[in-house]
């Protein structure tokens, strides 16, 4: 390991923690334009996140330490998420300890302890966010692990990191199960990120909620915790999907240090490109019935499984 | 004690021998809980360890044999102790520790079997368990498996006054003995003619294609109805809750891994020439009893119930490694197939420990409120913390989340489900992939059924105000819990020492080896190091480092005081323990999903009843569709053979001389 | 595995585009989109006859790949277009099985097809020798769609989607049919649409409906 590659993942993690927010930002205010609404500041959700800072927390009289142990953990995860994504460089000091089935069991562990903290006082709105969110988990999970799976399956590792490597300077610069897993990856972030055709960002006290519904209880410190988890999941997802699906940019094993620099400014493009994506793609769509969900996001669970069979035919 | 013994096969057979003693001095004075609770159980759970020690130590030399002079005239007891039989020793020694540590506080109440007797029963139960591992030959084997049977039967009916116990009993009794009949036809097969019954005589066999192939659809069947694959689940919801938790541990978490050792000693050991697409047969099985398992786990309302189809679903992921590690081993790819085996037996060392903590926590909540049906638990983790505590960490390793040792095995299963489209079968190397995404659909559900559990157990409001009256574990219970979460934590931050270790066995049943030199205590990378990796002691620390390192930058930057308030309920007054969602409820989008795959009976109230009423009940279709009919012609068959039974001697005599001359016609 | 050339890339990812919206149309209710996917089914269609046209120099796949672009992309999904809006049917609403049990049949088609595919494009010589198995398993799919489908309309659609997976299918293993043979084709499948349209008419005239069961209930003799 050169000391560049622990400049890469210490710049990885920060850059995680201070872009994720204006990443969030972005995709309000294209949402706001594409809407005709005047646009929230960038800085938006860094605004929210002070003011709750200096907020006195309320924590219901019945809750658990769990509950209030719960956002950090939430937060530590993905944040150690952030590590193992290669958003700038493949060469991550930190990419053998966890590969990306274990990034998936990362995720899976954040749900869970947001699920079970939901539950923990004992609200109505509260279990019934949780059963939701794990409504969602149960087949978004998977699919998020196939579409994985195909990438591994092309470039025969497991590892994020060799995987957006070897997809970057391998001999195909265009496979067709990556498109299927490409629809199918859409699917699960817009999904797993409380995005519009399952849940809706922009609203509170919707009898059809999910995410805002979890954290009903929760405020001040916890309550901007877990909103910096969740600016920081959507981050992480976008990033995924760059190491994925457009792996061109980053700085490779061979690359020298300024290859580093020039990765600043292709991640920034690629965010400002897929965040406006995103909004397009929420804008267009109408919000699903709650029952419909599993139905989608089985579709994308399936989307992924095609690609698949895809690849195993066709090689590529 | 033992150790000046000498051959470790001589010691283990010395802590068996002592297990038995252990029972028998319980039977001196049945009705005393002090003799039995204070002593022997705690004994025993030191015997467990010992074994456990002894066999880990023994694990990766070669085999040693023992001649035991008593049993037939001609087929004395023969025994043997190999990398296999000591790994599943390990897991019985170890899981089992815990849970006698547990039983020592737990068996407190005198109704039902009397405490003495129960220790016997128990006792002899765990060594049968360890003579069914050391046995070498079929004889030893099956006399060591019924008693096993048979004694665990009467630990699940020692609550022999409750009816439903006693024909879950029965049940568990008639499935038990159907697979033990499949088995003896099994060995009857596998010995090719040689009419010796020792296994040495049957890894020499050749069978041929048909006889070997039958020969290993009889052990399918014995040992799956014992293990609880799909079709022969039936028993398994209906014993685990009867019997006593502890014994439900000791079932769930060792029993169905005894069957699951039976299984890979026929298949990767006593039976030769069997093409390896065999294999795909445990691989559906199993895939289909994973889902159902699961699938019908979600829809429970009884916890233990919920955990017993857990089970199957625990069982049907070790088939499918398992007829995953047939399939490589007979498309030659030696290293994946060592791969797929190595994560039954890591996943089978999982489940021991996971799924004993789970159902232990159970028992302590049945003990301390007296309730089984998730729909009158709820908010026990401020009233019982230690078990609230203890459990999360075994609802957080069975969901398979890192690092803890769920998530190895379901890492090292789709690391060799990776390698299944080089499999060189047509359609089976575009099908065999897909199993990959079945494997984590399973994964994602049984996440979904542990929130489920934990949640309505633990969290929450009471949903009784019998609740408030709950008192946390005993000392002796606490640590037994505590013994088997310890084990989830190590196997899941340890597997770098483990997996090799279970690549021994792998490779001295000739199945494949894995490469040597993996990597450092800390990084899991079974395929080499510059392959796959894994590194769980990193991970966790990472994680708990972020942890840390959030609290502690939110302590230095915010200075706000935390308020105590009651929860908010949008203004609709207070909230109380039927506010919540129900277990039902919560099943609810599992069950919708899954429709077809339900007998369901609903009755929903219409919006005029003056007492609305909403029930719903939720019944197996197998059981209906199979065991039913089945059990009617059983039905009609007897009551055509209760034609000769007229209950009148003569008759009977008559009978009695018929069958005589017949007899004499046929030999003279 | 070597390089491949970009062509050869460019051409299976069509081939999986075309998969992936046969399977698209599995997953729709809403007719109106399922019009909308077939178009655009089309027009993967056309492109990827223009690419091959392109490799192989062969006029006539020009030819054929104008043809498609006329019939397929324009005219057909312009007739569907109207007739929509003047019978009204924009749903299909529920389909017999539903709609993760419709595709989960579907991957099973797929698997299916690719594994019977296997062989064969181990023999087949021609540049678009894996895109075989797509063809066969669009047409499967087509089925699939046709028959769990409620409404004449969505099976009429599903129909001519069957014709498109035909159509890739000759094209990649011979390099196209016979121009007399494709323009017959092209010819009926727009005589058939006007046909059909005809009937559906018809069909809604005397039952007020274009559900199919309503024709069920319909059968001589009871």
């Amino acid at each position: 390991m050169r000391p560049i590659d622990w400049l890469t993942q210490v710049l990885e993690v920060v850059a995680a923690l201070a872009v994720a927010p204006l990443f969030q930002g972005w995709v309000n205010q294209c949402r706001a334009w594409l809407q005709n609404r005047r646009a929230p500041p960038l800085w938006q959700t860094y605004r929210a996140i002070r003011k709750l800072f200096h907020k006195d927390a309320v924590i219901a009289t019945n809750a658990s330490p769990l509950f209030r142990v719960a956002p950090y953990v939430v937060f530590a995860t993905m944040l150690t998420a952030a590590a193992v994504i290669p958003s700038m460089g493949t060469r991550l000091p930190f990419s053998p300890a966890a590969d990306a089935i274990a990034l998936v069991g990362l995720f899976a562990t954040a749900r869970m302890f947001l699920a079970l903290a939901a539950m923990d006082v004992g609200t109505p709105f509260g279990t019934l966010g949780a059963r939701r969110e794990m409504m969602v988990g149960f087949l978004a999970e998977p699919a998020l692990l196939m579409v994985i799976f195909v990438a591994a399956l092309i470039s025969s590792t497991t590892a994020l990191p060799a995987i957006s490597e070897r997809l970057a300077t391998g001999p195909l610069v265009l496979s067709p199960s990556l498109a299927f897993t490409g629809v199918a990856f859409t699917m699960v972030l817009l999904a797993e990120n409380g995005r519009l055709p399952i849940d809706n960002p922009a609203t509170h006290l919707e009898l059809t909620m999910i995410h805002e519904a979890m954290l009903l209880e929760y405020s001040a410190r916890h309550l901007a915790l877990m909103e910096f988890a969740s600016a920081l999941k959507l981050m992480n997802y976008a990033c995924i999907g760059f190491a994925l699906f457009v792996p061109w940019g980053t700085a490779t094993s061979a690359a020298g240090p300024f290859a580093l620099a020039a990765a600043i400014p292709a991640l920034a493009v690629k965010l400002v490109v897929a965040g406006a994506a995103l909004a397009l793609i929420e804008t267009a769509s109408a919000k699903l019935r709650v029952f419909r969900a599993p139905e989608f996001l089985a579709t994308a669970f399936l989307f992924a499984v095609l690609g698949m069979l895809v690849h195993l035919l066709l090689g590529a | 004690m033992t150790v000046a013994l000498g051959a470790p096969l001589e010691q283990i057979l010395a802590l068996l021998c002592a297990w038995i003693a252990i029972g028998a001095v319980g039977l001196v004075r049945p009705a005393s809980l002090k003799i039995a609770g204070r002593t022997l159980f705690p004994l025993g759970a030191v015997c467990g360890a010992a074994i456990a020690v002894v066999a880990a130590i023994h694990l990766a030399q070669p085999p040693e044999r023992m001649i035991l002079p008593i049993g037939l005239p001609a087929l004395p007891m023969h025994l043997r102790l190999d990398a296999l039989s000591a790994t599943f020793l390990v897991l019985l020694g170890a899981a089992s520790a815990g849970i006698s540590l547990f039983g020592a506080g737990y068996f407190r109440v005198g109704q039902g079997t009397a405490p003495g007797l129960l220790c016997f029963e128990y006792h002899l139960f765990l060594a049968s368990m360890g003579f069914v591992l050391l046995a070498d030959d079929a004889y030893a084997f099956m006399v060591a498996w019924e008693t096993m049977a048979v004694s665990s039967y009467f630990l699940v009916t020692s609550q022999h006054r409750i009816g439903e116990i006693r024909r879950a009993g029965y049940l568990y009794l008639l499935i038990a003995h159907l697979g033990a009949l499949a088995i003896l036809l099994c060995f009857g097969v596998l010995q090719g003619g040689s009419w010796r019954f020792t296994f040495d005589a049957m890894r020499a066999a050749h069978l041929s294609g048909g006889w070997a192939a039958a020969a290993f659809l009889l052990a399918l069947a014995g040992f799956g109805a014992k293990a609880g694959l799909v079709p022969l689940h039936v028993w398994l919801p209906e014993a685990h809750p009867a019997a006593p938790s502890p014994v439900s541990a000791l079932m769930s978490g060792v029993m169905l891994k005894i069957a699951i050792y039976g299984m890979l000693r026929v298949a990767f050991d006593l039976l030769h020439g069997l093409p390896g697409w065999w294999g795909l047969v445990p691989v559906a099985l199993g895939l289909f009893s994973a889902l159902y398992g699961i699938v019908f786990a979600a829809a429970q309302t009884d916890m233990k119930r919920l955990l017993a189809y857990s089970s199957i679903e625990n069982v049907g992921i070790l088939f499918t490694g398992l007829g995953l590690a047939m399939v490589f081993r007979g498309a030659a790819m030696p290293t994946v197939a060592a791969l797929a085996l190595v994560a039954v037996l890591y996943h089978a060392l999982n489940h021991a420990f996971m799924k004993s903590l789970l159902f232990l926590g159970t028992g302590s909540v049945l003990h301390s409120t007296g309730e089984r049906n998730l729909g009158r638990l709820g908010g026990l983790i401020h009233r019982m913390p230690w078990v609230a505590w203890l459990t999360l960490v075994g609802v957080l390793a069975i969901a398979g989340l890192p690092p803890l040792n769920g998530f190895v095995s379901e890492w090292l299963l789709l690391q060799a489900f990776l390698h299944a489209h080089e499999v060189p079968y047509p359609f089976v190397d575009m099908l065999l992939p897909l199993g990959a995404g079945m494997v984590a659909l399973v994964g994602a559900l049984a996440g979904y059924v542990m929130v489920k559990f934990y949640g309505v157990v633990f969290l929450g409001q009471p949903r009784e105000p019998s609740l408030a009256r709950a008192h946390d574990a005993g000392r002796t219970e606490r640590a037994g819990l505590a013994w088997l979460a310890l084990g989830c934590v190590a196997l899941g931050l340890l597997p770098a020492t483990i997996v090799p270790a279970l690549g021994t066995v792998a490779s001295s049943l000739g199945v494949g080896s894995l490469p040597a030199g993996g990597g450092p205590w800390w990084m899991l990378a079974p395929l080499g190091p510059q392959s796959i990796s894994y590194a769980p002691p990193v991970f966790a620390g990472t994680v708990i480092a972020g942890v840390l390192l959030t609290m502690l930058v939110v302590r230095l930057t915010y200075r706000r005081p935390v308020r105590r308030a009651p929860p908010w309920t949008c203004g609709a007054g207070p909230l109380t323990g039927r506010t919540q969602d129900t277990a039902e409820g919560f099943g609810q989008p599992i069950r919708h999903f899954f429709t077809p795959w339900f007998a369901m009976r609903r009755s929903l109230p219409t919006p005029f009843d003056a007492a609305p009423r909403y029930s719903v009940e939720i019944g197996d279709r197998i059981w209906r569709a199979l065991y039913e009919p089945l059990a009617g012609w059983v039905d009609r068959g007897a009551a055509i053979c209760a034609v000769f039974q007229r209950g009148r001697i003569s008759t009977y005599l008559l009978y009695a001389l018929a069958t005589l001359c017949l007899l004499l016609a046929l030999v003279l | 595995m070597g390089q491949m050339p970009f062509v050869m890339q460019l051409l299976d990812t069509l081939a999986a585009l075309l998969l992936l919206l046969s399977f698209a149309m599995l997953a729709q209710r809403r007719i109106a989109t399922l019009v909308e996917l077939f178009a655009l089914q089309g027009g993967v269609l056309c492109a990827a006859t223009l690419l091959l046209a392109w490799r192989t120099g062969d006029d006539n796949l020009v030819l054929s790949a104008a043809l498609t672009l006329g019939v397929k992309v324009l005219a057909l999904p312009w007739l569907l277009r109207r007739m929509i809006r003047r019978l009204d049917v924009y749903w299909d609403t529920d389909p017999l099985l539903h709609i993760p049990g419709t595709m989960l049949v579907g991957v099973l088609i797929v698997v299916f097809s690719f594994g019977l595919a296997q062989p064969i494009s181990a023999l087949a010589s021609t540049a678009t020798r894996s895109a075989i198995g797509i063809a066969v398993a669009v047409i499967l799919l087509a089925f699939l769609t046709m028959i769990t489908r409620r409404k004449a309309m969505s099976q009429v659609i599903g129909f001519l989607s069957m014709e498109n997976g035909l159509f890739f299918g000759a094209m990649s293993a011979t390099y196209g049919m016979p121009m007399i043979v494709e323009l017959g084709v092209a010819l009926d499948v727009l005589v058939a649409m006007l046909v059909l349209g005809v009937f559906f008419f018809q069909i809604r005239e005397q039952f007020d409906s274009l559900d199919l069961e309503r024709l069920e209930s319909h059968q001589g003799g009871r």
